[in-house]
């Protein structure tokens, strides 16, 4: 398994080859979610104070709690890239199974809180049951809401089934210090998923905690 | 006769063909799919050009034309003219012209192209339930309030396509960088790998914008919930900023390769060394970095604030230099130069021509004032075709018949090429310049009747639609011919520099026996001469 695929030269021009992909993949992700952000920002300075009084029904103690286990999750991705690169295979395996295991506790908990928010009513397009005055405007943020953490989620639903994947392949022994680019390069993706959570959590729950 | 292994004969299963990884095969699967897009998009103007022989709407209604020229621009945009030069010769020449053996990602090269069939399959779904008619724009709120045709199912292919693009794009960018024979710079890069590194660029870091505003525009449709839904505070406006700051940038995913095919061609055919190497190499650059700074200028009308209308305007006249830096290097070019006049060399002087008229025209529309009075005429029509087709696909068919011998081993008639450069040359410009004019007089683009005074031109154009429409077929029979009754082309018919004619027609599975080592600029043509 160390030698390079038929079109590389050596395996060090394949794993550069790897990492730059990786991270042009990754600016991709950012002009796609910066799309998301943009559009938020905009309806967020004309519908300044609706939003603000939208962002309370967002329970922000949730929100930080999954804030601490994704951060975690992100602690244990980089232990197991450390892991990979020193050919721990048991350390690997360990720390990969905990990474997958802190992002499905974080999708329950949002999943958790779509269900909350079901039962209050608060679902636009399905079922919306806010009255007065903001009415329209909180429709506007919810929408965003449920875009922009569903798109997260979906991400992170991604990146959970690549880890289980890289967990199932060092089990076989697949990896080792000079052949890892996979371990890498998920765990880059992983800290991606884990950074735009970082400005969705205070943009959406902390609005309007002022 | 017996060939020596190449990548045509290596293997004749299907499945060969269909999980095959190898660069040249994938390009052949674009060719093939991107050919029956293209007649399918062409069959939808065949349609409108007839309707609009007459003033009155005979042929079809105002819903039929409508979901007429919207099949017509999203087939041809996102199904022909975005994957055509990158993913067909893109795909086919950037490994042999760095001296690779591959992309950097071969099989994410094929998913690529399976995301692409899987997307436009997603596309013609639509179109066969009944097609959309919001214009290939998709603007809300046609596409979310208004419209009660397939646009969701529409909209979802395009949003796949775009991957496509993307992992292209992603793929050309790494390979560029990390798999450059020994001895091959930057600025020994052939033009044409230049002009692909800057679209790829653009195919990044834009298309992910059309991804998620197609998906908002789903999920305001699908879902209900309501982004550019004014009824609920939310901006149209907002669709059409985040459209044109992909649709923008990606008219340049439509000309920038087209440009550097020209280069290759022009440099090869005056048999002298390009003039200023580094200015055309970085023209392209400018031209895709300057792209993603001028999207308010589609939005002029759009109640868009008149000091953003003057930054756009402004900045779209940028555009023009880099633009101008090329026709004038490639005028230098030619300047003094032994040119002979095959098929290719046709095509590329015939792309200049057009492009600079379209280009021209683009500054007419950029200026504020002029635009109110030819916004939304057919004089935008007039030149953005100008671009597109004069521009993007001449260099298309120019680079088709270049490197038509090196794809396929086989010469095509010489005679029929030049008569089918000139056929679509003149069947183009009776098409779309009664266009510019019949705009400034005041037609407006997108209805299925008008009044009788501007009949005279509708039929002049639509007489050219239908000489152009020959023009297109002509190539498709000769060069289909060529395969079985052509001539053996050998290594390099042209006398062409490059490494990808120093390898066997049709190349090896491997391009190369042994990885070439590069010592000399590009273009090294005319160095005999030289005192
Ligand atoms: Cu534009």
């Amino acid at each position: 398994m160390t030698t390079p695929a038929h079109h590389f030269e050596d395996l060090g021009q394949q794993r550069e080859a790897a990492a730059l992909g990786m991270w042009v993949f990754l600016v991709t992700e950012i002009l796609f979610f910066g799309g998301l952000f943009a559009a938020f920002a905009f309806y967020r300075s004309t519908h300044y104070d609706a939003f603000a009084r939208a962002a309370n029904l967002l329970d922000w103690r949730v929100g930080a709690g999954n804030t601490a286990v994704l951060i975690t999750s992100s602690l244990m991705m980089a232990l197991a890239v450390r892991a990979a690169r020193l050919g721990r295979r048991r350390d690997l395996q360990l720390f990969l199974a905990a990474t997958s295991l802190l992002g499905a506790l974080f999708v329950a908990v949002k999943f958790w809180e779509y269900a909350h928010k079901a039962a209050e009513h608060l679902v636009p397009g399905f079922d919306f049951a806010v009255e007065g005055p903001w009415a329209q405007e909180t429709r506007l943020f919810l929408g965003f809401y449920f875009v922009m953490t569903g798109v997260h989620a979906l991400h992170m639903v991604i990146g959970i089934c690549v880890l289980v994947t890289l967990w199932e392949m060092a089990r076989r022994g697949v990896f080792s210090p000079e052949r890892h680019a996979l371990v890498e390069n998920a765990g880059l993706y992983w800290h991606f998923v884990d950074i735009v959570w970082i400005f969705l959590f205070p943009m959406l729950y902390l609005m309007g905690a002022h | 006769m017996n060939r020596p292994d190449d990548y045509l004969n290596a293997d004749y299963s299907v499945s060969s063909w269909l999980l095959t990884t190898d660069h040249k095969r994938i390009a052949i699967l674009y060719l093939l799919s991107i050919t029956l897009f293209f007649f399918v998009g062409g069959a939808a103007a065949v349609l409108f050009r007839l309707e609009l022989m007459t003033p009155p709407g005979d042929l079809v209604g105002p819903e039929t034309y409508n979901k007429l020229f919207t099949m017509h621009g999203v087939v041809m945009v996102f199904l022909f003219l975005i994957p055509s030069i990158p993913a067909v010769l893109g795909n086919f020449l950037l490994p042999m012209m760095i001296g690779a053996r591959d992309l950097a990602f071969p099989k994410l090269n094929l998913l690529s192209w399976y995301l692409f069939i899987l997307g436009s399959a997603v596309a013609t779904t639509a179109i066969l339930m009944g097609g959309l008619d919001t214009g290939w724009t998709f603007y809300t709120p046609y596409s979310t309030m208004f419209a009660h045709t397939n646009v969701v199912t529409g909209v979802l292919g395009v949003f796949i396509v775009g991957f496509s693009s993307i992992l292209t794009g992603l793929n050309f960018i790494v390979t560029t960088h990390k798999m450059r024979a020994p001895g091959l710079t930057w600025f020994r890069l052939p033009l044409f790998v230049w002009a692909l590194y800057a679209t790829s660029l653009i195919q990044v870091l834009a298309t992910p914008v059309l991804g998620i505003t197609l998906l908002l525009l789903v999920a305001e449709r699908g879902l209900g919930i309501g982004i550019f839904d004014p009824a609920i505070g939310g901006d149209p406006l907002l669709f059409q900023h985040l459209f044109w700051f992909y649709s923008h940038p990606a008219v340049y995913i439509m000309i920038l390769p087209g440009m550097g095919v020209v280069s290759e061609i022009i440099t090869c055919f005056s048999r002298k060394r390009i003039f200023g190497y580094p200015f055309i190499a970085f023209s392209s650059l400018a031209i895709a970095a300057l792209g993603f700074l001028v999207w308010g200028h589609h939005m002029f009308v759009s109640g868009q604030s008149a000091y953003a209308g003057m930054v756009f305007s402004i900045l779209s006249f940028l555009v023009a230099i880099p633009s101008a830096i090329k026709v004038f290097n490639w005028t230098a070019t030619l300047y003094r130069g032994s040119i002979s006049w095959q098929t290719p060399m046709l095509y590329a002087l015939g792309f200049i021509g057009l492009f600079t008229l379209g280009g021209m025209t683009g500054l007419v529309l950029a200026t504020l004032a002029v635009d109110i009075h030819v916004h939304d005429t057919y004089f935008v029509v007039a030149h953005f075709h100008y671009i597109m087709v004069g521009g993007m696909v001449m260099a298309y068919l120019g680079g088709i018949h270049f490197w038509w011998p090196k794809m396929t081993g086989k010469l095509y008639s010489e005679w029929w090429g030049r008569v089918s450069a000139a056929v679509i040359f003149i069947g183009f410009n009776l098409t779309f310049f009664p266009q510019f004019v019949l705009g400034y007089l005041g037609m407006p683009r997108r209805y299925h009747a008008y009044p009788d005074e501007f009949q005279v031109l509708n039929v002049l154009s639509t007489a050219g639609a239908s000489i152009l429409g020959a023009g297109y077929l002509l190539p498709f029979v000769y060069l289909l011919l060529s395969l079985k009754y052509g001539r053996d082309a050998g290594r390099n018919p042209w006398q062409a520099t490059g490494l990808e004619w120093r390898t066997p027609s049709p190349p090896p599975t491997e391009n190369f026996a042994r990885v070439p080592e590069v010592r000399e600029e590009a273009y090294a043509y005319g160095a005999e001469e030289a005192p």
